[in-house]
């Protein structure tokens, strides 16, 4: 059953990998505009619920749900479109294209949806500033620090005006206080546009940034404010 | 905290009135906790009776005398040593949450719900710290910084208690 009003929805998903269980039953929702903390130990599950949210992933048993349509209903070209349009990503290691400036990075979802380079990179470097990265906009990621890095792989995110961001352990390799900032400019960012993030993390302060959180443990998943 | 010395910190900068000590106090230290005026002059007579500080002047307007305080060069010794003293590191070995979990474990409740229930209730604590830093000055963020590292503390101390229950319970109920 998708909870009512939510954007993206799970509900009993089971995924393993080999004999090795990797979701048990786990289910989720988020709205739109809401940042929820995915927490959990290693080797939880939260990395694997999050991939099958964001349709990178396909879980054995289990709805997924985005905007009413469900995620196994679709083809592949479909899911493809559906995460260069409608999601953006940020993983621990920015994951940059490493021949690509950072403008260029920023531009890329919106190129690869078919806009033009002019328009496409006036849009990367608004957001390049809004992320307080502007200057290092004609840098390579292998010329610019973990934070500043990091910072532009969120404006990546941001640049295609995505309905969801799935952020998978986003400040996991920076500093205390790179980190800090990466996460007041990505859920500043997230909440002034009504973009809904799914953040995976295992630090409680990363998580203190959320509007509440749900736990995995063995595959299962527990949100503790609504349950009591 | 020691009043008695943030107090005489702050005359460090020159004499001052006690509603000024107190104001100032408030405006760096006592964001949650405002000093009330009792205090202020209960601390002003003790430091005035050990030397520490003498009176600068008086004031008689309409009201009551107004004293403004100074420090002395015995006060000024008394910061300096205050300030190199290292503070002893809180051990935190008589915890409340350790003994609510083996009591839980005990006398056959879940110690997994109340380990669960306070995580929800520390980071829901540590939500409001980060908004409160969000929107805060410098000084309140390395004040809720200090707190949420604290409760961070707690935090994983709560997830490595509840990944080893089983081992606790099997000891504590032996």
């Amino acid at each position: 059953m998708t909870p009512a009003g939510s954007l993206l929805s799970a509900d009993s998903l089971y995924k393993s990998y080999g004999s090795t269980p990797a979701l048990d039953g786990a289910s989720f929702s988020i709205h739109p505009g809401e940042v929820v903390a995915v927490m959990g130990p290693s080797g939880s599950g939260k990395s694997t619920l999050l991939h099958c949210l964001a349709g990178i992933v396909t879980p054995d048993k289990g709805t997924i749900t985005y905007a009413g349509r469900e995620l196994s209903a679709m083809s592949d070209a479909e899911r493809s479109a559906l995460r260069r349009t409608e999601f953006g990503f940020v993983f621990q290691f920015g994951q940059l294209v490493p021949e690509l400036t950072c403008v260029e990075n920023v531009a890329l979802p919106l190129r690869l949806g078919g806009a033009r380079r002019k328009d496409a990179e006036r849009t990367a470097r608004h957001w390049l500033e809004r992320l307080e990265v502007d200057t290092v906009g004609a840098k390579r990621p292998g010329e610019v620090s973990g934070g500043q890095g990091q910072r532009v792989a969120v404006a990546r995110a941001l640049a295609a005006s995505p309905k969801v961001i799935f952020a998978d352990e986003p400040t996991g390799a920076l500093d205390s206080l790179n980190g800090e900032r990466v996460m007041e400019l990505l859920t500043e960012a997230a909440r002034s546009t009504n973009v809904a993030v799914v953040l995976v993390t295992h630090e409680a302060r990363v998580a203190a940034y959320s509007d509440r959180d749900v736990t995995v443990r063995d595959g299962r998943t527990r949100d503790l404010e609504h349950a009591v | 905290m020691s009043i008695g010395h943030t107090l005489l910190g702050l005359l460090e900068s020159g004499p001052r009135h006690g509603y000024d000590l107190k104001r100032t106090f408030d405006e760096k230290f006592g964001h949650d906790r405002p000093l009330h005026y009792g205090q202020v002059y209960s601390t002003m007579s003790r430091l005035l009776k050990n030397g520490l500080v003498e009176v600068d002047g008086i004031e008689s307007g309409g009201g009551p005398e107004r004293k403004r305080y100074a420090i002395t060069e015995a006060g000024i010794t008394d910061v300096g040593t205050w300030l190199a003293q290292p503070e002893k590191p809180e051990p935190y070995l008589q915890s409340t949450l350790y003994t609510k979990v083996v009591l839980a474990l005990l006398t056959g409740r879940s110690a997994e719900a109340l380990l669960d229930a306070q995580r929800a209730e520390h980071l829901r604590l540590m939500r409001i710290l980060t908004d409160r830093k969000r929107k805060g000055d410098l000084a309140d963020q390395l004040i809720c910084d200090h707190a949420l590292f604290h409760l961070e503390a707690d935090l994983r101390w709560l997830e490595l208690t509840a990944a080893r229950l089983d081992r606790l319970a099997a000891e504590v109920c032996a």
